[in-house]
């Protein structure tokens, strides 16, 4: 019961429906208790007529049911001082005799029938009684269009979208997404950039609702807002570069396939709800709350199509390594994203290699292309390898570490052709490398994901953004309920 | 079309606005602040500013950021606020 429930009268109180074969078998019964000069407050949800044989009160706006929890009708509520002290719900012989310590209640009766659903948990009602009656502390501005107005061109009017339509945040939907956590809605995630503005549990959710979320995915989307907004992941800088770069975000843990998220064919692509909406929810959250928009501190050149969603999750039943997440310091079994400032994804095609030696030699020459191939170490990148690459591998016994190993040991080059005038390109490194002898990445700076369609000989590189302390650090945090 | 509520999805905040002082007459005799933002050669440009400005009789003191991805540290903000009368705010790239 909650604080602002209607008072009850001590006694006896019953819920019940007209449509409710169980509440119908028992209203004579309800009389029987209220002649026997029990005190008792018969509501009825549906009927205002019902039950004719006995004086009752219209439950019209399901408050007694709501504020009492009531899930089935019908409901006998014991009342003393006006506290609860005992209930039954459906039709049992025994504990309505017990209730109402009438020893002989309904001996025509069967022993017990099940009752049926209150109306205050019909799927129907539930969002807008929950906005109605519920304490929620949504604090954020009420916005009122007008019956002229097509709400979604309203919503894209006042540049709340990012150039696709939105869900409309109402209270209900918003209060249903809050449904999704455990977190009080005014919580504080983080100081969201670039406005460096206290992004609370509650603004996420109005996100999450115009991005398309379930209240499922808003634990994600908390988690990876978490990982952005900080001075590791460097948002601010990720919105204000001009190189083409988002949130990418993968998911790991259990929690994946509890919510649906694809690990499968195109998994970079359209078509799954979970994938899409958690990374757009990201971007609209950054967009609206944190106020990064195109144009003004985004300042990307090309931008990628990414950064309207650029969500996914591992593969970790059929992979032949161990989680990222695992890699990254999370514990097997856990839900975990990682963000990632990077662009779109680009294949490697190997369909002829049939060792994984051969494979990695294909990978080095394109992962060499990352930004320039005469840049190194500047970059980090993301290796997602398919089912049929990730074959390869398995055979051999290959190991996440192994992989890496050997990436970057066939990798090196000569200063000698990286620096700046090698090869008639004015791009690349720094005079004073020359002599030296460089991987392409720094240590941790390749992270191998496995994802992808069971058939296809191709892997897909994402590549980073400026990385360490003067840009970005891949950043993994432990998903919260 | 029966009318609909949103809740508000964006900080609900308003930007401070804040008065500019006003245009000096001269700049002889003020310290001007050029923060170089660390990127690339961005020195080289303030190299020869820093020149002109002295050439017309200002003081100047250089400032830079520790890398141009980040906002200015709030340290660094005051120092400059506290070290120097005029400031010229520009961003390149």
């Amino acid at each position: 019961m909650e604080h602002n429930a209607p008072q009850l009268p001590d006694g006896l109180v019953a819920i019940v429906k007209r449509e409710c074969a169980t509440c119908q078998l028992v209203e004579p019964l309800l009389a029987e208790i209220s002649h026997a000069g029990k005190s008792l407050a018969v509501y009825t949800q549906d009927d205002p007529l019902f039950p004719e044989s006995v004086s009752h009160i219209h439950d019209a706006d399901l408050a007694v049911s709501w504020h009492y929890d009531i899930e089935t009708v019908p409901t006998i509520l014991k009342i003393e001082n006006g506290v609860e002290v005992d209930r039954t719900f459906g039709w049992s012989k025994n504990q309505w005799r017990a209730i109402t310590g009438m020893n002989s209640l309904g001996e025509a009766l069967p022993d017990m029938r099940p009752g049926c659903g209150s109306m205050s948990v019909d799927p129907d009602l539930v969002d807008s009684l929950r906005a109605k009656f519920s304490d929620s502390p949504v604090i954020s501005r009420t916005v009122e269009f007008s019956s002229a107005e097509d709400e979604f061109e309203a919503i894209y009017a006042r540049g709340w979208t990012d150039g696709l339509p939105v869900i409309p945040p109402t209270r209900e939907r918003v209060l249903k997404m809050l449904t999704g956590t455990s977190r009080h809605p005014q919580d504080i995630v983080a100081l969201c950039p670039p406005d460096l503005v206290e992004l609370t549990v509650e603004k996420i959710a109005i996100n999450a609702v115009m991005a398309g979320c379930l209240p499922e995915y808003l634990p994600w989307v908390i988690t990876a807002l978490e990982a952005v907004c900080n001075d590791e992941f460097n948002m601010h800088g990720v919105l204000a570069t001009t190189m083409p770069v988002g949130p990418v975000i993968v998911c790991n843990g259990p929690g994946t396939r509890a919510i649906g998220m694809n690990t499968g064919i195109n998994v970079f692509g359209q078509g799954n709800r979970a994938n899409n909406t958690i990374g757009r929810a990201v971007q609209l959250t950054i967009r609206n709350v944190g106020g990064g928009r195109p144009g003004e501190v985004d300042r990307a050149t090309h931008g990628n199509p990414g950064k309207i969603s650029f969500c996914f999750a591992e593969d970790e039943e059929r992979s032949p390594f161990t989680p990222l997440s695992v890699e990254r310091g999370i514990s097997e079994g856990k839900d975990a994203v990682t963000v990632f400032a990077g662009e779109g994804p680009r294949c490697i095609v190997d369909q002829l290699a049939r060792s994984a030696d051969e494979l990695v030699n294909s990978y080095v020459m394109c992962l060499q292309a990352v930004h320039h191939p005469k840049l190194v170490l500047g970059f980090d990148a993301i290796l997602t390898i398919s089912p049929d690459h990730g074959r390869l591998f398995q055979q051999e016994n290959w190991t996440r570490e192994k992989l890496v190993e050997e990436i970057t040991a066939k990798s090196m080059k000569a200063g000698v052709d990286l620096v700046r005038g090698a090869h008639g390109i004015a791009e690349g490194i720094p005079p004073h490398l020359e002599s030296a002898t460089l991987p392409k990445f720094r240590p941790g700076g390749l992270l191998v994901t496995f994802a992808g369609g069971g058939a296809g000989l191709f892997s897909s590189v994402i590549a980073g953004w400026a990385n360490g302390s003067i840009g970005s650090n891949p950043v993994t945090r432990m998903v919260q309920p | 079309m029966a009318s609909i509520s949103i809740l508000d999805p964006t900080n609900e905040s308003k930007p401070a606005t804040r008065e500019l002082i006003e245009r000096p007459a001269s700049i002889e005799g003020h310290t001007i602040g050029l923060l170089d933002i660390s990127k690339p050669r961005g020195n080289v440009f303030l190299d020869r500013i820093e020149q002109k400005l002295q050439e017309r009789g200002a003081k100047v003191l250089r400032f830079s950021k520790p890398t141009f991805t980040k906002p200015a540290p709030v340290d660094l903000r005051h120092e400059i606020s506290t070290q120097c009368t005029l400031v010229i705010e520009a961003l390149a790239d």
